[in-house]
């Protein structure tokens, strides 16, 4: 409660201190971002107002929008999930997921391999938050506000990690996650490439990735620690 | 099946109530004997056996042939549950190379390391883990002993007395009182009375709407409190009624005989009384020697390992660790750090810095779950929490469900991970 009533009242000071309206910030070039939208996304969403959902849901209006939140359409277990965990669209989940849709959501059933541009991204993004009118007039909302920067450091991906460690370490997991792969309430870690592996478990330890338990159990592995579990985990079949 | 030579030999020995130490053997493997086969102690023998690939000789002594988790029997009385369901046999850990035997330890004798059976038989150790539960602490509620629990059941060992629990809260008289006597700090599973109050109140909703639930508490707040109120209030509002310490909670006597409850000198006449006691470690604890004047018994925090005693290791609910809640995660947990550190010692095997982690799910309704959970490491002093995470009040129906179906999920991934 406190929390929150300062947060606010901030606002209004820096809204006061910079006269209104705080203009939005330019997140990319949306002209760009529509032919990366015609050639990355249309073949399987749309966009607009006259957009219905295809192979994937559509798209507009998705700033703000929980994960996994259309009625109408028929998501992944794994989404739907994410959505009750509380993944919510913004700025920096998009981002997450247009790059790699599987560090974000495992299990996924966007059959889309990523843009790893982020020029690219940017554009599209801007692109994709003209359709979004909800955070409009308050540019510096949470689905808005700009990013910060969760590109992982190629060196964290390169780490070799000791799978004796990562044995003892996968006993922490087992409690919970059956080593068997059944996946009833609680999703199933076993056979998982070790790159995606590292790459989900930093979307958890920046907190990119909802969920409470996992943010804690991810947040107290050291990068050496996340690449021994990978190795550990990518040799059981 | 072809009877080897040892076998034969080592059951021969067996009969007579003596095996020999591994000197006198010569190469024999080191002796692991794991006292109590529930959640510490079934996970640290299987994990034993798993990562030393036979290298150690491990056995489990256990009194049931049968476990019966404490965890989700809760959700049996609330009728969301089968009692088979809550029930695991030892045939994986035994198939897993753990030597299990049914039977009671009734006796420690740390100078020979050996451990007495009730059926006669003594067992050699190198190391022993100690995971028995918890005992019920003497005169904890005035009134109430082991010898009424016929009447008045605690249903805090799960098993008969959970089944009785179930069938008395069934047939309890319309417009008829439930009342629970809570317990003291520390005892197993901080959420599970309140817990069990949202399950008994579910049931006598749907069969005995007039019904009253009474809390007798001793404590001035408890687990997930805020949770369970909103919850109580949601659900069942005005059938539950919380008495704290303030109110006499604290100074509760009971009457089996009459059914009634005694608070602040006044006797009121119930229909159901479940009195979980004040707890301490099982008794196979003291017997040994490893606990101390709280009646619980303390560890080092980096490895389990007992401060009385060097061979002995304590897990689960009869440790005293530091911030750690008495659950079957955190025994599970424990045992894993237990187990390694005991191939450490006995086989030279790697030895990991110690970590633990604990979440515990409560079921408040259909559908409606909460969790609270956090991570621990060891400190000099005790095994101390780094970071938690609690539901919130106020969450959505969608959550709460999706909650629910990750304990569904998490009581199928620890049984396995302890049961095999
Ligand atoms: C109602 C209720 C709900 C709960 N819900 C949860 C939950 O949701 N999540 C959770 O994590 N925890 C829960 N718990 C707590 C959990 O059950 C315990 O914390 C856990 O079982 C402790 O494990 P342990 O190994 O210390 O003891 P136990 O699991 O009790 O195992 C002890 C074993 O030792 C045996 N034993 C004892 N003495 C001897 C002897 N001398 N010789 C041979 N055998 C012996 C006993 O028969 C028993 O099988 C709940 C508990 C209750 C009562
Ligand atoms: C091959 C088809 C396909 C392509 C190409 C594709 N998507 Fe998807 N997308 C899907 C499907 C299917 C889902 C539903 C996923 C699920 O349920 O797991 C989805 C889901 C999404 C969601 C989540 C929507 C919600 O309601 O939660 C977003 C956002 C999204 N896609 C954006 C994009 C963007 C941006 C692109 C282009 C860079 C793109 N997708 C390319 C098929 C596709």
């Amino acid at each position: 409660m406190m929390a929150g009533r300062r947060v606010f009242l901030a606002a209004l000071v820096f809204a006061a201190a910079w006269g209104i309206p705080a203009v939005a910030e330019d997140i990319g070039d949306a002209v760009r971002g529509e032919t990366v939208f015609q050639r990355q996304c249309s073949a399987c969403h749309q966009i607009g107002p006259e957009a219905v959902n295809r192979a994937g849901p559509r798209l507009n209006g998705i700033f703000g929008r929980r994960a996994g939140a259309l009625a109408d359409f028929s998501y992944s277990k794994a989404m739907a999930r994410m959505g009750n965990d509380g993944l919510t669209w913004t700025l920096e989940t998009l981002d997450a997921y247009v790059a790699n849709p599987k560090a974000l959501v495992s299990g996924t059933r966007m059959n889309y391999r990523g843009l790893a541009d982020p020029q690219a991204r940017a554009a599209l993004l801007a692109y994709l938050r003209e359709w979004s009118d909800r955070p409009r007039d308050i540019p510096e909302a949470e689905p808005t506000a700009r990013k910060t920067d969760h590109d992982l450091d190629p060196a964290i991906l390169g780490i070799k990690g000791d799978p004796a460690y990562g044995e003892y370490l996968s006993s922490e997991c087992t409690t919970c996650h059956q080593r068997d792969g059944s996946d009833q309430g609680i999703p199933s870690i076993a056979a998982w490439p070790a790159e995606d592996f590292v790459v989900a478990m930093h979307a958890y330890k920046q907190k990119l990735r909802p969920h409470p338990v996992m943010q804690m159990m991810a947040g107290r592995l050291s990068d050496e620690e996340i690449a021994a579990l990978a190795a550990y985990f990518s040799t059981l079949d | 099946m072809i009877l080897t030579r040892r076998t034969i030999l080592r059951t021969g020995l067996a009969a007579t109530g003596l095996l020999y130490a591994p000197m006198v053997l010569g190469q024999a493997k080191p002796k692991v004997v794991v006292i109590g086969g529930g959640a510490g102690g079934a996970t640290a023998a299987r994990y034993l056996a798993k990562d030393s690939a036979g290298a150690l000789d491990i056995t489990l002594i256990e009194a049931n042939p049968v476990y019966t988790t404490c965890f989700f029997s809760n959700l049996y009385l609330g009728g969301f549950r089968e009692f088979e369901s809550l029930q695991h046999g030892y045939d994986k850990v035994a198939a897993g190379g753990v030597s299990v035997i049914n039977d009671m330890a009734t006796a420690v004798d740390r100078a020979a390391k050996t451990v007495t059976l009730a059926g006669g038989q003594v067992l050699l150790y190198d190391r022993l883990i100690l995971s028995p539960g918890i005992d019920f602490k003497d005169g904890s509620v005035p009134g109430w002993s082991l010898d009424v629990a016929e009447v008045m059941p605690h249903a805090y060992k799960a098993g008969p007395q959970t089944q009785l629990l179930k069938k008395m809260v069934e047939e309890m008289p319309q417009g008829g009182t439930f009342a629970m006597v809570a317990p003291p700090n520390p005892y197993r599973c901080p959420p599970g009375p309140y817990e069990r109050i949202s399950m008994v109140a579910h049931v006598l909703k749907q069969k005995n709407p007039t019904a009253k639930i009474l809390v007798l508490d001793p404590k001035e707040k408890y687990s997930k409190q805020a949770l369970f109120e909103e919850g109580w209030a949601r659900h069942y509002d005005g059938m539950v009624e919380w008495v704290g310490p303030d109110f006499g909670g604290a100074a509760v006597e009971v009457r089996a005989d009459t059914m009634e409850v005694v608070v602040e000198g006044e006797a009121q006449k119930v229909d159901v009384c479940n009195v979980i006691p004040g707890q301490v470690a099982g008794k196979i604890a003291a017997i040994a020697g490893v606990t101390d004047e709280t009646g619980w018994a303390p560890v080092h925090p980096d490895t389990m390992k007992s401060k009385m005693d060097e061979n002995i290791w304590v897990l689960g609910d009869s440790s005293a660790q530091g911030d750690m809640p008495k659950s079957g995660f955190s025994a599970n947990s424990q045992a894993k750090v237990a187990a390694m550190t005991i191939r450490g010692e006995l086989l030279q095997s790697k030895v990991f810095p110690a970590r633990y982690s604990n979440t515990c799910w409560s079921l408040i309704a259909p559908d409606d779950g909460v969790k609270v959970g956090a991570s621990y490491e060891p400190t000099p002093e005790k095994i101390a929490s780094v970071e938690s995470f609690i539901s919130q009040t106020g969450e959505d129906a969608a959550l709460r469900k999706a909650t629910y179906e990750e304990s569904l999920g998490w009581y199928a991934g620890i049984t396995a991970d302890i049961f095999g």
